[in-house]
């Protein structure tokens, strides 16, 4: 498979108070067309600031990124986002929110039938009809993620980036998206790329998860391939050798080689 | 939310989040709102279908309970204004210059049985004053609105024009507004565009500065949407920014709309005319003292309809935006 999002040489250096704050450094990474990638690490790592230069929100002080061959110079609609915190824009219903971003991207060429018909169908893969016209603050905390990953969706991005999308959600509504996360990228085959701190989910979503060192001037750590055949099922996974073993190598990074570095953070 | 009940750099008051004073302001208002609100509530969410053999227990608070409610709404702001008429009854008593409160209702039963009388200029009744005054603080205020509201887009957007413009407004914002009305008589060379134009100068600030804020404290969450879907500088305005400023701009008009009514009274006394400061200054001249106390009452609750109007407007505009 082609190289489909290319990080050379990254490093992202912040101006603080206090002096220069070297974020992230000497990030290597390429990631192929159809990929589910999971970025795990301790807090402070620096995960977020590397899925958000490949969103183009920030640029790297140093190295390159690239997407489908050409370089990331800024945010656009072929990558989108599903943010920590939703994002919805409170004063839109969660129809009008997904419409705002399909009326952006396919508001050119389509006329407004088409585009209603698109947004529906979005909301429609998070199994969110019947809250269609309502308002963010009358949803709940699931629904409204299942909006935003809706409203990414619904423009067909090229990769699809979320930042810690299920992080603020109770466990049993996070098992259900991740089933359904799993169900919308196998059928839409997007290049996924996802930021977590939780093991279990890196290891059900991801093909490879990229496990980066502790902050400052974090780095990628060690790659993991998670080979383990498709469609998963959580349940009878729980007992997979595989499986195990994954979520076994992940820990001993986590809580092993990266645990003495976050004594001294904290 | 968070954003909003931030307080202001400028020490600017928090919009749209101001229970506490209208609990002062307007008792009975909240608990009819109260009530409407618990009876909205069932039908709001989704649970509804889990609670469906409950509702009927849940909308309609017994009536006992209702007029419990009712009158621990009423009786405190009446008490408070029966012991204040009560002191005013008392100081007056011995007579001398300042009319009691039956005086006064005499006057007052005289003056409201016909307000829209009209004896020429100098001789109208206090309904014509009382427009009078309002539309001038209503033009003085829609011109500011229409250049303040803009204004405060552009010095929120832009940091250059922002650091350029503050020290000018820091500089003309503590001026008392009266101390524009001879730049304006000079200016316009009639008295009532100058009243006008002393009204357009003390609301355009709030207005400035409220919507200037919104616009930065605008989250970043809305802007990151924007950028990741790279909406063009219309879309950003009237799809994000426009509803997130709207609750700040909202503030600014209300604040405006407070210190156009204080202002105008006092413009109309130097400035003549009809209106109501002009007819405060009038009756003083021919040292109707009750007259000049109906006046004080009149003022002050013409500025609380216009604030508690506003405050509805407020909350109708942003209900959404919880």
């Amino acid at each position: 498979m082609e190289k489909f999002v290319q990080i050379e040489k990254v490093g992202q250096t912040f101006d603080t108070k206090k002096g220069k704050f070297v974020a992230l450094r000497d990030i290597d990474l390429t990631i192929k067309q159809g990929e589910f990638v999971a970025l795990i690490g301790h807090s402070g790592c620096g995960k977020s600031t590397l899925l958000n230069l490949i969103a183009g929100l920030t640029t790297p002080t140093t190295g390159v990124l690239l997407c489908d061959g050409r370089e990331i110079a800024g945010p656009g609609p072929e990558r989108a986002v599903v943010f920590q915190n939703h994002s919805l824009l409170p004063w839109l219903t969660c129809f009008e929110n997904v419409y705002l971003a399909v009326e952006r991207v396919f508001g050119a060429k389509e006329g407004k039938a088409k585009l209603k018909e698109r947004t529906a169908a979005a909301i429609n893969l998070v199994g969110l009809d019947h809250a269609s016209s309502k308002y963010p603050h009358e949803i709940s905390g699931g629904m409204k993620q299942r909006v935003g990953i809706a409203r990414a969706l619904s423009m067909q991005p090229k990769v699809l980036l979320m930042d810690e999308p299920f992080g603020a959600l109770d466990a049993l509504t996070r098992a259900r998206l991740q089933d359904e996360l799993m169900r919308i990228c196998g059928a839409s085959k997007a290049t996924t790329v996802m930021v977590t701190h939780d093991v279990d989910e890196a290891v059900l979503l991801s093909d490879r998860i990229v496990m980066m060192t502790n902050g400052p001037a974090a780095t990628i750590g060690e790659i993991l391939e998670v080979n383990l055949p498709r469609p998963r099922h959580r349940l009878t996974l729980a007992h997979d050798p595989a499986y195990i073993d994954c979520r076994a190598r992940v820990l001993e990074f986590l809580y092993e080689k990266q645990a003495h570095v976050e004594k001294i953070a904290a | 939310m968070s954003a909003l009940t931030m307080s202001g750099d400028f020490g600017l008051e928090k919009p749209v989040d101001r229970t506490p004073k209208e609990a002062s302001l307007g008792a009975s208002s909240i608990t009819s709102q109260q009530v409407a609100q618990v009876a909205a509530e069932p039908a709001k969410e989704k649970t509804m279908e889990i609670t469906a053999s409950l509702p009927a227990s849940k909308p309609g608070t017994p009536l006992g309970e209702r007029l419990g409610n009712f009158g621990r709404a009423i009786l405190p702001p009446a008490l408070g204004m029966m012991i204040l008429i009560g002191i005013w009854y008392i100081a007056t008593m011995k007579g001398g210059s300042i009319p009691g409160p039956g005086k006064t209702w005499d006057a007052a039963a005289l003056l409201f049985a016909d307000p829209f009388y009209s004896n020429g200029p100098n001789d109208q009744g206090i309904g014509w004053n009382v427009l009078s005054s309002l539309q001038r603080v209503g033009i003085g205020f829609g011109f500011a609105a229409l250049v303040g509201i803009p204004l405060g887009f552009i010095l929120g957007r832009s940091a250059f024009l922002s650091a350029m413009i503050n020290p000018i407004i820091s500089l003309l914002r503590p001026v008392s507004p009266l101390a524009w009305l001879p730049i304006g008589l000079l200016v316009f060379q009639k008295a009532d565009p100058a009243a006008t134009w002393t009204i357009f100068i003390c609301s355009i600030w709030p207005m400035i500065m409220n919507t200037a804020q919104g616009v930065q404290r605008v989250p970043q969450d809305y802007l990151n949407v924007a950028r990741v879907l790279a909406l063009s500088e219309w879309k950003v305005v009237t799809k994000i920014l426009f509803p997130a400023v709207l609750p700040y701009m909202l503030t600014g008009i209300r604040l405006s709309i407070g210190t156009a009514w204080l202002v105008i009274v006092a413009a109309e006394m130097l400035t003549g005319g009809v209106g109501i400061g002009f007819w405060v200054w009038d009756e003083w001249n021919n040292l109707k003292v009750e007259h000049i106390i109906i006046a004080i009452f009149v003022i002050g609750i013409v500025g609380l309809i216009l604030e508690q109007a506003l405050i509805l407007l407020a909350k109708k505009l942003t209900k959404e935006s919880s």
